[in-house]
């Protein structure tokens, strides 16, 4: 990349006035400015975050143009082109940015970010992975896991583990966005029919080798967007009770599971599974707390739930608080009698 | 083997157990006389470095220097690295006042620390507790060139490659690099040791490097403007009830089920 091209760009675009309403696409002013969302893929299909993504990008008031890489890079645009609101997919088909691995994948986009104002990607191992080495690139401080759109320059976003919110306005030229997957909606998908063009690859090596990968295959729904949510804390005392008590509740309400920090520090759940500040954040229809105290990090990746219920023996547990519905009781009695009378 | 010279950037922020308050005037949350600890991913960073040195033998690992970038008490925090094992420690100290430093400006203030030290391994925490960024190490990284190992919860040192496992969405995954390497960590990385009292004693006598600000190169200016800071909605709980024919009714009356 041409770092004299980029800072004097930059330069001009930091002194032309950024359009402020949400409602001049396609006037003069915005006629080539655009936002680029970065679209996940795994083994050729596109990851359903990419909805939301779409979803908080137009928001951004600009056009929308869509960007995948990996070995079917093109397959993936062709799904992506049928998501609503998306105007353009970009894509680099080439098997070395099929794991995303930053060190490539981030050149790569700063390399198809010319007229972008904007690029945006979830706040997710991938996002956080390859977002903030972007920034840097472009010499933008980055706005994380951003939860609204004010205005094309400022964001809300949560801090101290969602204790406190924060409004930000950004002064960066280009801004760079990872947004909170369960704070913008799911932008439909289907009628959607944006050109499929090739983006410009100078194929950059990384210095990185991906060496392999160990995931954890369920036929639940995913955690991150089920629309209930089932998770269980340190007050289920092992790996055999978690598996034995939870995954029938889970099942019986068609439920994604989850887990406490304490749960996945002892062993009873993977570490994918954690719900909190430091894991995964959640907002389901219902979280349904089983054994878990209600720590403020655990609180952070959960409050914004929907309804919240919880089956806790301890009268005075925080998550009571929260809860929308609590129910004092020895989960080894309540939680089998749940799952009984769910089933019928 | 390679021969590390490692660098370990540690904040001072809030503990973690303290509940936050947002400040009356709604610009930032209260943190005069609130409880402050090292941010619990900089206590692994500390941690994996020391045991890098003990897995490996003295001679690989050259030495491990903290850093701080913070008010005056930001040095308590380099005691506390030094007293789990880190030979000296810099501290760049800023006025109680000034507003905390956004990752990109600490990046660029690591890159020249790097540079002037002759780092090849930095290990950061993947996020401070505070500002919830998770932006340092990666953008350190990049302005670098280096690579990168983001949310670490195994790091192994095989020559001069470094194998790292990654906590991912759904998993793991396992990345190799060649030295040098930025390296994020993750809470499964390891158990961070407590400082004992002969430790602590003898942390006091390792060097501690005061610097300013003035004495880098980057220009300290805030790209992000907070308009204001508020506490987040409050829920309310919604009550109790006796049994689980209570729950699953409650349930079903809220829409849930």
């Amino acid at each position: 990349m041409n770092a004299s091209v980029l800072l004097r760009r930059t330069t001009l675009r930091a002194a032309r006035p950024v359009p402020v309403s949400r409602t001049i696409v396609g006037s003069q002013f915005s006629r080539l400015a655009s936002t680029l969302a970065l679209f996940e893929q795994r083994d050729g299909k596109l990851q359903s975050s990419a909805q939301n993504v779409v979803t908080a990008a137009k928001q951004l008031g600009n056009p929308v143009i869509g960007f995948v890489a990996g070995k079917s890079a093109k397959e993936v645009a062709e799904q992506a082109a049928k998501i609503e609101g998306v105007d353009k997919v970009v894509y680099v088909a080439n098997e070395a940015y099929e794991k995303g691995m930053p060190e490539s994948y981030a050149p790569l986009v700063v390399e198809n970010t010319d007229d972008v104002t904007h690029i945006v990607s979830m706040h997710s191992a991938f996002g956080k992975n390859v977002m903030p080495r972007l920034a840097a690139l472009l010499d933008t401080q980055q706005i994380s896991d951003i939860i609204s759109v004010e205005s094309p320059d400022t964001f809300v976003r949560p801090i101290y583990a969602g204790n406190a919110i924060a409004t930000v306005q950004s002064t960066d030229a280009k801004k760079v966005i990872t947004i909170r997957g369960t704070a913008f909606s799911n932008a439909p998908s289907g009628s959607g029919a944006a050109e499929v063009i090739e983006g410009k690859d100078s194929k950059h090596a990384g210095n990185v080798e991906w060496v392999g990968e160990d995931l954890t295959l369920s036929d639940r729904p995913d955690l991150d967007t089920a629309s209930k949510v089932v998770s269980g804390g340190r007050g289920l005392k092992d790996k055999e009770n978690f598996e034995k008590i939870m995954m029938p509740l889970a099942d019986a309400m068609g439920a994604a599971i989850g887990a406490s920090r304490a749960a996945v520090d002892s062993g009873f759940a993977d570490n994918s599974l954690q719900v909190g500040q430091t894991g995964k954040v959640v907002a389901p229809e219902l979280y349904l707390s089983v054994g878990i105290s209600g720590a403020i990090q655990h609180l952070a990746g959960m409050k914004d739930s929907k309804v919240i219920a919880a089956i806790n023996k301890d009268p005075d547990a925080p998550i009571f608080q929260v809860a929308d519905v609590g129910l004092v009781a020895d989960l080894f009695k309540a939680v089998p009698e749940l799952t009984e009378k769910l089933k019928k | 083997m390679s021969t590390l010279r490692i660098l370990v950037p540690v904040k001072r922020v809030i503990d973690y157990a303290v509940k936050p308050r947002v400040n009356k005037a709604q610009t930032a949350v209260e943190t005069a006389g609130v409880k402050h600890s090292m941010n619990p991913f900089d206590e692994l960073s500390v941690e994996e470095s020391v045991r890098l040195r003990e897995k490996h033998t003295a001679k690989t690992v050259e030495d491990i220097l903290a850093l701080s970038i913070g008010p005056p008490k930001a040095a308590d925090t380099l005691r506390t690295a030094m007293a789990m094992g880190c030979d000296r420690s810099i501290h760049i100290e800023m006025a109680e006042k000034d507003e905390m430093l956004e990752p990109l400006q600490v990046a660029k203030i690591l890159k020249e620390v790097v540079e002037k030290e002759n780092r090849n391994l930095v290990i950061l925490g993947k996020q401070s507790i505070d500002d919830d960024a998770s932006q340092t190490g990666q953008m350190l990284a990049g302005l670098l060139g280096w690579g990168q190992a983001y949310g670490a919860s195994e790091v192994t040192l095989e020559g001069d490659q470094l194998k790292v496992r990654r906590e991912v969405d759904g998993g793991t995954e396992v990345v190799k690099g060649k030295l040098p390497m930025v390296v994020t960590t993750d809470l499964r990385l390891n158990e961070p040791r407590y400082a004992s009292l002969p430790n602590i004693m003898k942390a006091k006598k390792k060097k501690l490097e005061k610097k300013k600000l003035e004495d880098f190169q980057f220009r300290a200016e805030n790209r992000l403007k907070t308009l204001k800071v508020t506490e987040p909605p409050p829920r309310q709980g919604g009550g109790k009830v006796e049994n689980v024919d209570g729950l699953i009714s409650k349930l079903k009356e809220l829409g849930a089920l």
